[in-house]
């Protein structure tokens, strides 16, 4: 199961300059990035290539950070490629809590990160209705 | 004008002499209460060897952490049976410090309110306006029960709701208030707001109180409003407000001596000082059945104006309280130590060990913020945790210091490590 690095930061000027800092002394890659914003705060959302490296790099820079597992699914980019999978969640009862999502150069298909409560059974449910759930490898190289 | 002619304008040595009687009287039943008497036999002094007034220095000082350790009730004189009312403050580690009072205490602190208002120049016929808070406070009562005793209309209006405050000011006019500064500096301009000019109110006098202020801000307000602003000064271990106050001239509170022993010490040394040196306030209440009090040390810091005054009271005037010897904190007239934020903080796992409490004044109303540094090992990556936290902080905030403080979670590393207490606080308010 994927993983992905969550980070806290005030939202200030220079909160993404301190971590992509830390990130590059480790020489570590950085595949997606995404904030969530609560006003004086917000969480910074990391897809890393190496996120346990990267965990750790942030933690012993005195950044407060946490490995999160998410899941993650190749859908076709086109129109309605989220349309399936998103009515499947919906009619299984699982609540997307944040997600973003992106296409991937020179192909048809895109991603989809998304966090949920259980990600195991999430896993399944996709899994089981076919799919294409992404491993920690595929997702952090692609 | 005169409450009590007789003994506001008492020569100096009858008050003397009255004072050591009483005195004598307040030492015998302080002597029966668990904490005085344990005090008394440390120090190898009893009762008799108070023979003059000078001789009150042979007595310890009582300080707040002594009404701590005493709680609820290890300096209560009387038989519980006794006892009608009590007033607390908010202590360091949920601990209150309690003050109890008799049927007769009321009625003397009641007295001693309506005395200091007819000193400003009250009368039976102001309606009085009691903007402070009731309560557990003394601020609310405390005035209520004295304006009442002088005969006053009272509108028990409490703090806050600026628009119903100026509708009863208008509907029933008002002639004196009782407020904060602050929240005097805050009404005038919603009363300008409501396109009504201060000045056509009918408000003539305002006790302030709960709060220091500047010279400058009591003449301010005097501008802005159009009345006459007294210094009504007071602390719960005396009873309340009504231990001083300003007499008509508005140079300084004459201290009510018939009730009180004032003295101005030296903090550092305990040393008492003469009149007209600048010092640490002290007080010995010599005329309370439930709870006498000797040599409380306010951590006020005021002189005792030597000259008397011209009104004829002969009752010493102290100055406007200067300032602290500790490190209390006055935010919109309630009283906040900073180990009581400390002591809320540190029982919440999610939080860092760096926090700063930082003190706004907007709209002439006091903010208090509190930076707290998250805790890294205990984020768990999730924005509605963060919430959550944030409202645990206020609410256990809350509940102890009765302030409603606005929190900002910090990175861990953000705020300069600790330096000892005073760096915590950041005051940026101008008094």
């Amino acid at each position: 199961m994927p993983h992905q690095v969550s980070v806290f930061a005030e939202n200030r000027p220079g909160k993404i300059s301190r971590i992509t800092k830390a990130l590059k002394k480790q020489d570590i890659d950085i595949r997606a990035i995404t904030i969530s914003d609560a006003g004086d705060y917000g969480i910074i959302k990391l897809l890393l290539d190496r996120p346990s490296d990267g965990i750790d790099c942030l933690l012993s820079d005195g950044i407060a950070a946490t490995l999160k597992d998410i899941v993650a699914i190749k859908i076709e980019d086109q129109p309605g490629g989220l349309l399936l999978i998103s009515e499947l969640l919906s009619e299984k009862g699982i609540n997307v809590e944040d997600a973003y999502g992106f296409a991937i150069k020179h192909s048809e298909m895109a991603v989809f990160v998304f966090q949920v409560e259980n990600v195991q059974r999430t896993e399944n449910i996709l899994r089981d209705s076919g799919f294409q759930l992404m491993e920690d490898k595929d997702l952090y190289l692609l | 004008m005169f409450w009590n002619k007789d003994v506001e304008t008492l020569d100096r040595e009858s008050l003397n002499e009255l004072q050591l009687d009483r005195l004598q009287k307040a030492v015998k039943a302080a002597y029966n209460t668990p904490f005085y008497r344990k005090v008394f036999e440390a120090n190898g002094i009893s009762p008799n060897d108070i023979k003059s007034l000078a001789d009150i220095s042979k007595i310890p000082f009582t300080t707040k952490q002594d009404l701590r350790h005493s709680y609820p009730d290890g300096m209560v004189a009387v038989e519980k049976d006794n006892i009608v009312r009590m007033h607390a403050s908010s202590g360091t580690t949920g601990k209150s410090t309690v003050i109890f009072y008799t049927q007769k205490d009321i009625d003397a602190w009641a007295d001693l309110v309506a005395r200091g208002m007819v000193a400003t120049g009250a009368t039976k016929k102001d309606v009085f306006q009691n903007m402070m808070g009731y309560g557990l406070f003394t601020g609310g009562l405390g005035l209520h029960y004295g304006a009442e005793k002088l005969g006053c209309m009272v509108i028990p209006s409490s703090t806050g709701n600026s628009l119903k405050q100026i509708q009863l000011i208008e509907d029933f006019n008002s002639a004196i208030i009782h407020i904060t500064p602050s929240y005097a500096l805050h009404l005038v301009e919603v009363v300008k707001e409501q396109g009504i000019n201060p000045h056509d109110l009918n408000i003539q006098k305002a006790y302030l109180g709960a709060e220091p202020y500047s010279e400058a801000t009591r003449l301010k307000l005097e501008e802005l409003w159009g009345f006459k602003a007294f210094n009504f000064y007071g602390l719960s271990e005396m009873n309340g407000p009504g231990v001083a106050c300003e007499c008509e001239n508005q140079n300084g509170m004459h201290v009510w001596e018939d009730y009180y022993i004032v003295e101005i010490i030296n903090p550092e040394t305990g040393e008492p000082l003469p009149d007209g040196e600048e010092g640490e306030l002290v007080f010995t209440h010599i005329n309370r059945e439930a709870m006498p009090i000797l040599r409380y040390r306010t951590r006020d810091l005021t002189r005792i104006i030597p000259e008397k005054c011209i009104c004829g009271r002969t009752h010493r005037r102290i100055e406007r309280i200067k300032g602290r010897t500790d490190d209390m904190l006055i935010v919109g007239g309630v009283n906040v130590f900073p180990s009581q934020i400390e002591s809320v903080l540190m029982k919440i796992p999610e939080v860092g060990n760096n926090y700063q409490i930082v003190l706004e004044r907007k709209n002439n109303l006091d903010k208090l913020n509190i930076r707290v540094e998250l805790y890294s090992k205990m984020f768990h990556g999730d924005l509605n945790e963060l919430k959550i936290l944030n409202k645990k902080i206020v609410d256990e905030l809350r509940a102890l210091i009765v302030i409603n403080p606005k929190i900002e979670l910090l990175e861990p590393g953000s705020l300069p490590p600790s330096m000892g207490k005073a760096v915590r606080v950041v005051d940026n308010r101008k008094i």
